[in-house]
This record gives structure tokens, sequence and C-alpha cells, in this order.
């Protein structure tokens, strides 16, 4: 069952046409997702990430729109699909989870009715049944008496159980590809742990393929085997979690890296800051977006962007330094092998 | 370190903070939210102290409190040895400008109606510090200090980014050359790329203004990185204060132990050979705090005894106070 394909994203562009132009929120972004795997998407506010969502959810809102490439789920083109045939795979087969679980659920209805509505829209159930299974998914993600809860309304749950029951509604359907759009961010840090621990352990019951969205390394350090680096609308860098922190190749990654305090290593060290601010792109530059930031940019980045160079089979870098051509760089990003 | 004093610039001494919950509309105060209860620290001049907890533990209400903009239900805070927690407003008013803060969210935090020049101007004007030239000489140099383009000052907040906003802010807040700043949460809204830019920039404030610091945060790797003490609060109550790297090394508290194993490292080897303390349940209700020890109905250790007699602040040695029946 190894390497069989679940997601393949080829050449995705999705723009917003807003009345000062056209923001290109993406521009081209290519990655592939095995059955049972998790990957995780980092970047910043603006990168795109939650856009490459929102793409593949096929939710994105007006003014958006995907003006090219391919989607494939499964082997079907979500790009292509109807709004019907959307609503079809849409909490069965992919679901998600938001950022905040107190504006993601329906205040007026209760909990259970919310996880019902998606069981016997897709499964066929009834009423009895689908209760049934409801409470059978709060038990899955650690609910106390699940059966009493099943009753309540969103503001009786407090955050933590909030996003549970965000987990339970959206794995009711046993789906095959989970997104989770910042799951953690609005949630303590000892929930956090909770919720993650959670995800691990359902990933491995059901089998389920999750993209995790996040701006915290720490998180995709725990949950995801390969991580995907975005930067102004592009994959700036990808490989394996060991490849991303131990052999990293991208100047933006150096600069995450090292812009992060570490709770583990004993020695304070100054703070790394990425100097000024992500790009506009209303009118994103010609060469490579991080180029204005970036220490080591050379003259050819402002210019032209480059080709993705492959560092090893799985591992890639959108950047100019990875040329044969230019200077071989050591760069110490703090984070080695062997703390453990 | 020259920064190492003794001289102690802010002592917080039994604070207590409660927020009365009405109910009914005609009848009395019920119940009160016991957002911060009895609370004692110091803060050294010249130091950062960190004040770490989740969200409900009553840290912001802990800063709001000491820097007056709730009036304190009892205690006393005592502010270069003067006890400003029960002043009257106008005798309030020459302190005002020696403590100052900076807000967590740069969006909501700066008046989009005024200019930049005249968000950092407002507290000259009020404190009478300069006017005409003078005034605007301020401006441009304080703008200067944060990062920020001098001409930057007739613009309007919506034309900056988060960064830069609260950079704003920040020069807002010195713009009374205050000696204490208490800065809630400064970073958590921005960027990670952004977030090392702020603290750096307020770490050399510190070293050229001789600043005080109180660092209200949730991240509690930052925290450990800007602090040269930390304090640990759950549910209204300070759980653990010591130097950072003893809090963190040596933590003593139940609690502490489980926030800190609880915090992602962005490292796999790490990560994966991780030991997570992982805690059951929420946070209880303030409204009504379990009995004893507030975080016993949380920890695994709980004893009978933890429900009986609240356990009281132990120093466990070199000043790293503890508040745990099990020491």
């Amino acid at each position: 069952m190894k390497n069989e394909k679940i997601l393949e994203v080829k050449g995705l562009r999705t723009s917003f046409f807003t009345h000062v132009g056209e923001i290109k929120a993406i521009r081209g972004v290519s990655f592939n997702l095995d059955k049972g795997e998790a990957i995780g998407i980092v970047g910043e506010s603006g990168s795109g990430k939650s856009v490459t969502s929102l793409s593949v959810m096929g939710l994105l809102q007006y003014p958006g729109r995907v003006i090219d490439g391919e989607i494939h789920f499964k082997g079907q083109d979500l790009t292509k699909k109807s709004d019907k045939e959307m609503q079809s795979i849409r909490g069965n087969e992919i679901a998600m989870i938001f950022q905040d679980p107190m504006t993601s659920l329906n205040p007026v209805y209760t909990i259970g009715d919310q996880i019902m509505e998606a069981i016997r829209r897709h499964q066929g159930l009834n009423k009895h049944e689908a209760r049934e299974k409801a409470i059978e998914m709060l038990k899955l993600v650690g609910i106390p008496s699940p059966e009493k809860r099943v009753d309540n309304y969103p503001h009786e749950f407090s955050g933590g159980m909030r996003q549970r029951a965000m987990i339970a509604m959206a794995l009711s359907c046993e789906p095959s590809l989970l997104i989770a759009d910042e799951p953690t961010t609005a949630l303590d840090v000892t929930i956090q742990a909770q919720i993650l621990e959670l995800m691990k352990d359902l990933k491995d019951k059901i089998n389920t393929s999750i993209i995790l969205i996040t701006h915290d390394l720490g998180v995709v350090a725990d949950v995801c085997s390969r991580i995907v680096v975005m930067y102004g609308g592009l994959i700036m860098e990808e490989g394996s979690t060991d490849d991303i922190f131990y052999n990293p190749k991208h100047p933006y990654t150096w600069g995450l890296l090292k812009s992060i305090p570490r709770l583990d290593l004993n020695e304070k060290k100054r703070l790394v800051p990425i100097e000024g601010s992500p790009p506009d792109l209303l009118k994103p530059p010609k060469g490579c977006p991080f180029a204005a930031r970036c220490p080591y940019a050379m003259k050819i980045c402002m210019e032209q962007l480059p080709e993705y160079y492959q560092v090893d089979e799985n591992h890639r870098s959108l950047c100019w330094l990875q040329d044969e051509n230019a200077p071989r760089l050591e760069v110490d990003t703090g984070v080695q092998r062997g703390r453990a | 370190m020259s920064k190492k004093n003794n001289e102690i610039l802010i002592e917080v001494k039994n604070l207590k903070k409660y927020f009365p919950i009405r109910k009914g509309f005609l009848g009395g105060e019920t119940q009160y939210v016991q957002a911060v209860d009895d609370v004692s620290f110091f803060i050294r001049k010249g130091e950062t102290l960190g004040l770490v907890g989740e969200s409900g533990c009553g840290k912001s209400t802990t800063g709001r409190t000491i820097i007056r903009l709730y009036n304190p239900t009892a205690g006393e805070v005592i502010f270069g040895g003067a006890e400003i927690g029960h002043m009257k407003e106008n005798e309030l008013h020459p302190f005002r400008k020696k403590m100052q803060m900076i807000f967590q969210d740069p969006y909501a935090s700066l008046n989009s109606r005024m200019t930049v020049g005249d968000i950092i101007g407002e507290a000259i004007d009020i404190h009478n510090l300069a006017t005409g030239k003078e005034r605007l000489e301020i401006i441009h140099e304080l703008l200067h200090r944060v990062g920020l383009n001098p001409d930057h000052a007739v613009r309007y907040p919506h034309e900056f980014s988060g960064g830069q906003r609260q950079r704003i802010g920040i020069a807002r807040s010195l713009a009374v050359r205050p000696e204490f700043i208490i800065c809630d949460e400064p970073i958590s809204a921005l960027d990670v790329s952004i977030q090392a830019q702020v603290v750096n920039m307020l770490e050399d404030l510190q070293a050229e203004l001789g600043l005080t610091y109180l660092f209200i945060a949730h991240d509690l790797s930052m925290v450990r990185h800007i602090s040269d003490r930390v304090g640990v609060m759950y549910l209204g109550k300070l759980v653990e204060i010591a130097d950072s790297e003893e809090l963190y090394n040596n933590p003593t508290h139940p609690y502490t132990q489980a926030l800190l194993s609880s915090i992602p490292i962005p490292d796999p080897e790490v990560s994966r050979s991780q030991q997570r303390i992982i805690l059951e349940g929420d946070v209880p209700s303030p409204l009504n705090p379990p009995s004893g020890c507030r975080f016993r109905t949380r920890c695994k250790y709980a004893m009978p005894k933890c429900a009986e007699a609240e356990p009281i602040m132990k120093d466990v040695g070199g000043g790293h106070m503890s508040a745990c029946h099990l020491l």
C-alpha cells in the first residue's frame, strides 16, 4: 500500500480578483501526498498556505479563483468538478478542521446535530444510527460522558473540547484526506499537546492522510513526516522532516530556523530575525519573492525565478544557490542531529 | 551582569483582583471571578520578569492591575517605594508616566483616525513634556529608535504592517520616558520571522535605556529567551517563580513540568524522544475554583491533603519559589 498517491497538486495557480487588481496568492504550486502520510505546510501569513487548502477543498470565496493547474484526488481532477459534485466529496472524502473552533461551529445547533448532519448526508444512516455514530466519534476523540455531551451546545464546551468536536465531525465519515488549517493555534499549549497526540493517534487508527498547515515548526516536527515550506505563493523548499531541519537548502528555511528561540538548548543566543517584510502579491517581484530579504541574494535572484533544484530524490529547493555556478555556503541554523 | 543589581523596583504583595458577575438585572452581585488571587512577587530594577500561563490564568489581569488599569480588590503594589495600588487618580498621575504598556493586538491598540505622530505625541501632551518643535523632534527620534522612518509620522496606522504597528506601539510607550513597561503578549500576533525583530529591539531598548519589563506571554520559548526570571500562573495563583534557567532546567511544580513538556520542540529527533506529560481535562472555572490546591483536579500526584489545604510558596533554594504540597 506504500506510495499510493492520494492527492496530486500540479501547477496550481489561484488569484483573487479585487478592485485594486489581481492578487496572485498562489503562483504555481505542485506537491503530492501518499496514503496515510502526514505532510506539513509551513509559512507565514500571506504565503499562500491556507489558500492552497481552500483551493483543494473547492472553498474559495469570491473574488478568489483557481486560474490554472490540476488537483488530482484519487485520480479525479477536483478543479473540473461542479459545486454539486464537490459537495459529495467535501466532508465525506476530504474533511477540514479550521483554526478557530469557536466560529466554525454553529451556536444554535447541538454538537450532536452538527456531527449527525454530515453522517446522515453522506452515509445515509437514519437519525438513531447517526446519533449512535456521533456518540462513538465523541468517545473516540476523548470527550468524557459522550452520551450526555452530544446534546450540549457549543458554548457549553471549552476551547479544547470544541476542537475535539470539530475533529470528531471531520472524521465521522472516515475521510481519506484531512486538512487541518492551524488546528491548535487558538489553543493553550497543554490543550495543544492533547490535540496533537489525538491527531497522531487517529492517523494510525484510521489511516487518514493529513495536511497540517501551521506557522509553528515545533508542531510539524512532531506530527509530520514531510514538510513543504511556502513563501510568497510558491513552494521554497520541500523535503522530509529530517531534511528540512537538519539539511535545509533554502535561505528562507535557514531564516525560519534561526529566528525561533530553542527551549531545549541551554546557551542563550541573540535571535537572528529575517529583516524586512513579505512581498506584496499584487505586484509580485520578478525574481525570487524572498530575494529582497535574503542575505545571500545575488544579482540573478532579483531578475529571474529559478527552477527547482533536486537536492536528492525527495528534497527540492527553489534557490539559485543550488546552481552549480553559485558559491557553496555552509550555514549553521543551530539545529543539529544527535541532540536527543 | 550589571543588570543584576538588587534594587527592587516593583513589589506586589498579596494582590487580589475579583470581578463581580451580576445575576439578573435586579439581583445583587452574587459571584466573583477570582482572576488574581493572592499573588506576591517583586521585579528588580533593569530586569525582565516573564509571566506565563494558559488563557484565563490571570497573567494579563495581574499586569493591568499593577499598572492600575484595574483597581486591585486587595493587596499592595509598591512602585519605587510608594504604594500605588490604592492611590487616588490625582496622586497617581506622576506615576502614570513611569509605567507604560505594550499591547498584544497592533491592529486594535492604535487609533485608526490619528496619525502616527499624534498617537506617539498624545502622551507627551497629556504629561506636558514638550510642545511645538521639541515635541516633533521627540517623535522623530522615537520613530528612528524603533527602526521606522521619521517621515512616517504623518501617516495613518492602516498604512503599516503588523510588525511596523507593533513598533509604533513601542515608540508610543517610550514617549514619556518610562522606567517600567508591561509587554502584554507583544509578539503573539506577529509572524515568526517578524517576532525576532521585535524581541531583539525590546532587548536593545532595555540595554540602552535601563528599562524594567514585565513580559506576559504564552509562548514559553520566547519568554525563556527574554526573561531573567519567570513566574508561572495557574487559575489566578502564582504557582512557581525562579530564575529563568533554573525554572526551565529544574521545574518543581507539577503544572510547570506539564507546561514545559507540552511545548513542541522544533527538532524532529528531540521531538520524537520527548517525554510528554499530557494533562487531562481543562482548566476549571475561576468562578468556583477547586478547594485547596487549584491544580489538583488535573494533577497526577494529587493527595487528600491537596484538597484540604492550600499549598504556600516555599523557597526550594536560591530564590526558587514553588507552591506544592509535594515539596
